[in-house]
């Protein structure tokens, strides 16, 4: 996986609320079964009209978000289904960050193993960011994870939350399942109880 | 410490916890279907790894099958066939049970799990698809996993977690004639947004969900996630225990009475702390409907379209997206919305009491002209059990089209879809916008309100058609 560590890059405003998986993905694209190529789907039916034109009014389209490597969003992103597909997507079109005042719970946790970084601030501070996000190409926020800030383009800090774990994991880009199997141990005596104590499983 | 059923079942199941509060969790039953599951094999080869407990993983196609009696001639669409074809090769390689295409027992993946007895009270399920809550009916920790805890809990059998708080959300009374499971799910998301669960899992309680069939508590917790939550869960009970007994992978003998004696102590105890709390009357609640583009665009059938001026904040934006989308005006009346699509079926709403409620209104009328209308089956033993009861029979001769199970047109990855400007009254899960295909349009309601708005080709109040109280 790829390592996390500061990221300083444009951001694309979508103040909509509820932006759902089935926006960042829809679900004629979940046929593959790869989990490269779905940037080119990325918000497709927001993005394109029937004819495969581009919608010019949607962020994305603007040549000023077209390389955003930072969205920042509505309320309670990301919720729907728990497709993996809609990271995959968000990292294959370039974005690393989203920051919003929610985020939807499955969405949240599949980030941190694409190596992206949801960033969940109070509404005041999402709300100034979206201005900046507003100003277009010359606005660059700029995060580090190390110090868990996010700074904005007149340089006030804005500091989050993140579980230590997770954050240890992106830093260093572990793969998760690595470390469990260090604990195997740990999963064999557990199997070992639970089959005495609930042998009908 | 008091603790809640959710803490009960955590601690049955905790493996290891960090010092920085992370937990692994074991995990019983991993349900894997054909859309999220094909890169997480792939995974695992790749690495070389092994699947630790190929017994502890089941694996049903479902979200991209075609529900026409020709899909036994193959699937059509290479996407979709190469998918399904994928998870046939998975499944023989890595050894796990498996319900293919073809076999009675396919159905929704989280139609099967309980109906095969997979699903028991106590466990921990997981499954790459965020409905997996609907098996949380059962007293079960169930939820809903991306592709790469997918690849994590079949190398492992276990979950990296975080614990959720715990949130009581209780329906009080019982539910008045014409009022359902789906209309309590509803109208609690209406209540708390569908952001209202986050962080929590819910567990739901009180005299109207005791008197729920299983059927219809699965109803209740499926839509857990569409409120947020990470999980839903309802205590056992005897009408769990009734319902699982026999299931073809139920604990049988002593097994079976070891298992139930555990099963007895599961619920939260009586001074338990929660974090959040939701008290609804069952008197209060009437049947909803949807009228936007989330599940929490929820009115009682009787109100109008509203005002995005009446919301605040983001809402009014998305409010006024909605209603665009969905090609209504601010106050029209819901009774006046023409349909042309009902959709009976899902993970939500596809059991055999559903295919009864909606039969009930149905027997004797026929569908509105010009409506396109579908039964869709959960499984293929629902689908068996509905024409033993004369049921099939009653769709048909009401001018329903009475398909094979599948996901169908709870989410259009298969040929069944709705057409631009569309509008399909469905007794899925979720209205966001294209769900059932592009620029089509979804109002979520209950199998008996689906039946009713397929004789009048409108959004009906199905209390008006009810000879008896249901
Ligand atoms: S019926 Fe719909 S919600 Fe349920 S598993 Fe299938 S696609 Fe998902």
């Amino acid at each position: 996986m790829d390592k996390f560590t500061t990221l300083t890059g444009i951001a694309a405003p979508m103040p909509l609320v509820n932006i759902d998986t089935d926006m960042i993905i829809p679900k004629q694209f979940l046929k593959t079964i790869q989990r490269t190529g779905l940037g080119k789907n990325l918000f497709d039916e927001m993005r394109f009209d029937p004819d495969g034109r581009e919608i010019p009014d949607f962020v994305l389209n603007q040549p000023a978000y077209r390389d955003a490597q930072i969205l920042v969003a509505g309320d309670n992103f990301g919720c729907g289904s728990s497709r993996e597909h809609a990271p995959w997507a968000l990292a294959d079109f370039g974005i690393r960050v989203v920051i919003s005042t929610s985020f939807a719970d499955i969405f949240y946790n599949n980030c941190f193993k694409n190596g992206m970084l949801p960033i969940v601030l109070p509404r005041d501070q999402v709300d100034h960011l979206m201005e900046d996000a507003r100003k277009g190409a010359n606005a660059r926020i700029a995060i580090d994870l190390e110090s868990q800030t996010v700074t904005s383009t007149d340089g006030q800090v804005f500091p989050f939350d993140l579980d230590p774990f997770k954050k240890h994991c992106l830093l260093n880009g572990l793969d998760d399942i690595g470390l469990t199997l260090e604990k195997v141990d740990r999963i064999d005596s557990f199997e070992a109880k639970a089959a005495e104590a609930r042998p009908w499983v | 410490m008091p603790k809640t059923l959710y803490d009960k079942i955590w601690d049955a199941h905790l493996v290891h916890e960090d010092s920085d509060g992370t937990c692994l969790l074991y995990i019983d039953r991993h349900l894997v279907h054909e859309v999220t599951s094909p890169q997480a094999f792939e995974g695992l080869r790749l690495s070389g790894r092994k699947l630790r407990a190929p017994e502890k993983t089941i694996a049903v196609p479902d979200h991209n099958v075609p529900t026409t009696p020709d899909r036994e001639q193959g699937i059509k669409n290479p996407e979709s066939r190469i998918q399904v074809e994928a998870l046939d090769r998975n499944a023989r390689e890595f050894g796990v049970h498996y319900y293919p295409v073809n076999d009675i027992r396919q159905g929704i993946v989280h139609i099967v799990g309980p109906e095969q007895g997979w699903t028991l009270p106590g466990m921990t399920v997981v499954c790459g698809d965020s409905h997996t809550a609907t098996h949380g009916a059962f007293g079960a920790l169930a939820h809903g996993i991306g592709t790469s805890e997918v690849e994590h809990v079949l190398a492992t059998q276990t979950l990296i977690q975080q614990k959720s708080k715990n949130m009581k959300v209780e329906i009080t009374g019982s539910l008045p004639p014409g009022v359902t499971a789906k209309d309590i799910t509803l109208s609690v998301i209406g209540a708390t947004g569908t952001a209202g669960g986050t962080g929590y899992v819910i567990e739901y309680c009180g005299q109207a969900i005791e008197e729920l069939s299983m059927e219809g508590r699965m109803t209740i917790c499926n839509m857990a996630i569409e409120g947020g939550a990470r999980a839903g869960l309802i205590a056992p009970d005897e009408k769990t225990f009734a319902y699982v007994k026999g299931r073809p992978h139920a604990p049988k003998g002593a097994q079976w009475d070891a298992a139930l004696a555990w099963w007895k102590t599961l619920k939260s105890d009586e001074d338990a702390q929660w974090d959040k709390v939701l008290t609804l009357r069952a008197e209060d609640i009437a049947p909803v409907v949807t009228w936007g583009t989330s599940p929490e665009d929820v009115l009682p059938i009787t109100a109008s379209v509203p005002d995005p001026a009446s919301f605040s904040g983001g809402k009014v934006d998305a409010a006024r997206r909605a209603l665009e989308y969905m090609g209504l005006e601010a106050g029209q009346k819901l009774t006046d919305i023409a349909i042309d699509t009902v959709f009976i079926g899902s993970c939500t709403n596809g059991r055999i009491e559903d295919l009864r409620a909606a039969a009930a209104i149905l027997k004797g009328h026929k569908v509105k002209d010009g409506l396109r209308a579908m039964v869709v089956p959960g499984s293929g033993l629902v689908r068996a059990q509905a024409e033993e009861e004369g049921l099939a029979q009653i769709f048909l001769d009401a001018g329903f089209e009475w398909r094979l199970a599948g996901c169908s047109m709870c989410l259009a990855m298969n040929p069944d879809q709705l057409s631009p400007g569309e509008r399909c009254a469905a007794t899925s899960n979720r209205n966001f916008e294209g769900r059932q295909g592009r620029g089509g349009r979804t109002h979520l309601m209950s199998p008996a309100m689906a039946a009713a708005a397929a004789i009048t080709g409108r959004l009906t109040d199905v209390r008006e058609m009810m000879t008896q109280p249901a």
